[in-house]
């Protein structure tokens, strides 16, 4: 009895958006008197951070700092159509909605701005942190709070913008599956090393280290937040993780965390990445998705990894403990065999 | 490495802001769909099938009505349209799932009777108390039986199969499969197995309905798709969109299980019948046995490879268990189709990927949708490959990546891979050394060099045209040997 270890690798692509588009998000942007800029939406955050994300980007279009953008969600009779927080397309789809919805209104305020400064709009540039400048002459500018407070009350205008994305719904040949299932692609490499305890069956794993490809990333501390939480759920995929142990026998079907077994902190392993930035066409300011991928290597480096350790290959996820010990008996035979009838 | 242009400085965009939501989330003040409560706000629980297929004879609520707060029980009789699909929004047919079932059940946890009581323990003691007469019929659990002349067929259409647009599966062809069967040095062969597995939520899912004065519900929600869940209740209830108003936005995690529409139509209904805000969150069994799950997977995949590791042929027959219904699952066995050769130029492909109904808890969208498991196949398969062929686990991966430029198997050229540049970034971060061809290369689009140059044969094989036959524009094959032939 042993603990024999190894590496495994596997490398992905994964596809943006949902696979046939006809999957639209719209947004409305508005400015309030104090120059703020509300983002409504009917778009959900499922905890990765989407409010964030998209506040980010409606930052960067209309030229302000992230915290004067408050994003209105979720609430259909506020927030204009979203498809929904799925197919890693809301940093894509709603991202390029609110980006439109940004632009139009920065025009709308950069329109108001040069009333103000006497200045042609062409000649306007928004620094970022709430300041409209004539370009080419420093001593000109105005605040944003001020634009949008006289928008209101003096020049009786609206500061708003609306945006939608959608790529267009495509077929799929029934007969050759031509089609067009996706807005872009995002890579991955994971290299997983584990341990196999050979009297046991248990599998430690010990680090999971990966290359992401993700286009432009908005926020880089929530791209590796799904980096991490995608390499445990692809851990607890590869080794723990069902609701039919014996499946396709539907028995013992488990009713809580007791008895869905999924690991804990203390069999994390060392969760290490690069990111990588080729921005994509079809996102906003390059972004890809990265949502749903990060399980998605993890799963087979894990499975290379033990058999790279202990020589038996389970084709059956889980792999439990038992499938291994059950692996690691088959190939033992096998090997007794052989060398019974090699003396 | 190709270059990250940035087309202006960005100010907010690339920066680790903190996110908008971590206080409130931290410190336990965030609002969730179940934490909305009401005066006067009743309970919904649901009576659910204890067997895998029966046909129902009976239902006595008699004893349940006399259970003390006991309010209302709603059958499916109450449901102005009670068979659906989720999918339907998007043209999928047919309409096959019951809200609540009528003369049969599909699964074990399907729901028969919603009863809606003043307390949720009130609620749990009617549902205990009501009758159920059953008459057991045959099940099917494994994807490939259900798929035999005799099965016990789940659908009400006669087949176990899903049909896509004239076919039992999602087809994918191109080139010749078996032309390049024919041509290749090495067979590899294997079959992948995954079992169902659950989204496991923080949150389980739930939704809390409340009649309005004008009229109008409200409906506080934990959906991942806030007008999907919204449009697909107005067609179960036969109600005018405008008179549902949905609010949400804050999920407690999604992970593809809060895009089925399951909570809100039964617990919208029990709100106009009853005058009162009705609230239906899964327990948490519930969210483990009857919530949809990822689907199992069964995936064969037959390879043909050249004595240096390309590949020129891959046959792949998978199957997804869609359990009893169909939900967002035939929609990922297209996603899976579409996939299911990996991000690796092969020549000749031949996919069928079926969407088979057996009588378990239906399966439906899971992170990944459809990919997850091809590329847990696919990825030990390349070691396989690697380890028949004699080359290690980065060269197999490096001879056969997909680059711009090259036809995928569903006909679309390549325009965003980096494949290649994220496995040498990934070879840099562990210390692995790679050759040097594997250093130089790069996903830029292959230039038609001589067979026989570095990349030429490989380019022959990426862009080939599509449709065009195996022979014409295929690899140049060595002569077949019987040497590691299956």
């Amino acid at each position: 009895m042993a603990k024999l270890r190894g590496t495994g690798i596997a490398a992905v692509n994964y596809p943006t958006g949902m696979n046939l588009g006809g999957d639209p998000s719209q947004a409305l942007i508005h400015a309030t008197t104090s120059g703020s800029f509300v983002v409504a939406l009917s778009s959900t955050d499922l905890g990765q951070g989407l409010r964030t994300v998209i506040g980010q980007i409606a930052a960067e279009t209309l030229g302000v700092a992230a915290d004067e953008v408050v994003i209105d969600t979720a609430d259909t009779d506020t927030g204009p159509h979203c498809m929904g927080t799925f197919a890693s397309r809301a940093t894509h789809r709603v991202g390029n909605a609110v980006k439109a919805a940004a632009e139009e209104a920065r025009t709308a305020l950069l329109e108001v701005a040069a009333l103000e400064l006497n200045a042609p709009v062409g000649g306007l540039v928004l620094d970022g942190f709430g300041n409209v400048l004539v370009a080419g002459d420093p001593g000109r500018c105005v605040r944003v709070a001020e634009v949008a407070s006289k928008a209101q009350f003096e020049y009786g205008r609206t500061i708003s913008g609306r945006g939608a994305y959608m790529k267009p719904k495509s077929p799929v040949d029934p007969e050759t599956g031509a089609m067009d299932p996706d807005s872009t692609e995002a890579h991955a490499c994971t290299i997983a090393e584990v341990e196999v305890d050979t009297e046991t069956g248990q599998v430690a794993v010990l680090g999971i280290r990966s290359a992401y490809e993700v286009g432009r990333q908005v926020n880089p501390a929530l791209v590796r937040g799904q980096i991490v939480g995608g390499a445990w759920m692809g851990m607890s995929h590869a080794l723990y993780e069902t609701t039919e142990p014996y499946y396709p026998n539907p028995d013992h079907k488990p009713k809580d965390f007791s008895e869905y077994v999924m690991p804990g902190p203390a069999e994390l392993p060392e969760i290490d990445c690069v990111v990588l930035e080729v921005p994509s066409s079809t996102g906003p300011y390059g972004v890809k998705g990265v949502g749903e991928m990060t399980a998605n290597s993890p799963i087979p480096a894990i499975v290379n990894a033990i058999y790279h350790a202990c020589g038996v290959r389970v084709d059956d996820l889980p792999v439990t403990p038992e499938k291994i010990l059950r692996g690691l008996e088959a190939k033992w035979a096998t090997e007794s065999a052989a060398a019974a009838g090699g003396r | 490495m190709p270059e990250l242009k940035m087309p202006e400085p960005l100010h907010v965009v690339g920066r680790s802001v903190q996110r908008s939501d971590a206080a409130a989330h931290v410190t336990g003040r965030t609002r969730y769909a179940g934490d909305y409560t009401f005066p006067g706000m009743l309970h919904l629980r649901m009576v659910r099938s204890p067997v895998h297929h029966a046909m129902i004879r009976a239902v006595d609520l008699s004893r349940a009505e006399r259970v003390p707060g006991f309010v209302r029980a709603l059958t499916w009789r109450d449901v102005p349209h009670n068979v659906y699909t989720i999918l339907g929004l998007i043209g999928v047919e047919p309409e096959e799932e019951f809200v609540l079932a009528q003369d049969r059940v599909r699964y074990k946890g399907e729901p028969i009777v919603a009863i809606v009581a003043e307390t949720e323990a009130a609620a749990l003691e009617a549902v205990a108390q009501v009758r159920l007469d059953l008459e057991e019929l045959p099940a099917v659990f494994d994807v490939e039986e259900a798929l035999q002349p005799d099965a016990p067929i789940v659908t009400h259409w006669g087949s176990n199969a899903f049909m896509f647009e004239g076919h039992p599966c999602r087809r994918v062809r191109f080139g010749d499969v078996e032309a390049g069967f024919a041509q290749a040095d090495h067979i590899v062969e294997a079959v992948y197995n995954s079992s169902p597995i659950e989204h496991a939520p923080t949150e389980t899912t739930g939704c809390v309905a409340v009649p309005e004065a004008d009229g109008r519900f409200t409906v506080y929600t934990n959906t991942q798709a806030l007008y999907f869940s919204l449009d697909n209740t107005a067609i179960i209830l036969q109600v005018a969109g405008k008179r549902l108003h949905f609010v949400g936005g804050t999920v407690g995690g999604g992970f593809g299980g809060k895009v089925d529409v399951i909570v809100e139509p039964i617990a919208t209904l029990a709100a106009m019948k009853t005058g009162r805000p009705v609230r239906y969150v899964f327990s948490r069994s519930e969210e483990m046995q009857v919530s949809s799950t990822r689907s199992a997977w069964r995936i064969r995949i037959r390879d043909g490879v050249m004595r240096d590791g390309r590949i020129v042929a891959r046959k792949v027959t998978s199957y997804a268990d869609s359990g009893a219904y169909s939900r967002q699952t035939p929609y990922a066995l297209t996603k899976h189709a579409a996939n299911a050769a990996g991000p690796y130029a092969i020549p000749n492909v031949s996919i069928d990927a079926y969407c088979v109904f057996t009588n378990r808890t239906p399966s439906s969208a899971m992170r990944g949708f459809g990919v997850t498991m091809a590329s847990y196949a696919i990825e030990v398969q390349m070691d396989r490959i690697a380890e028949r062929v004699g080359v290690d686990p980065w060269t197999i991966r490096f001879v056969n990546a997909y680059r711009n430029g090259d036809m995928k198997p569903h006909r679309k050229l390549a325009e965003d891979a980096t494949l290649i540049e994220t496995m040498q970034a990934a070879a840099a971060l562990v210390g692995h050394e790679l050759t040097d061809e594997q250093r130089a290369m790069t996903s830029a689009p292959r230039s038609p060099g001589p067979e026989g140059s570095p990349g030429g044969e490989a380019a022959a094989a990426g862009s080939r045209a599509a449709g065009a036959p195996a022979s014409a524009g295929a690899p140049a094959a060595p002569a077949s040997t019987a040497e590691g032939v299956l």
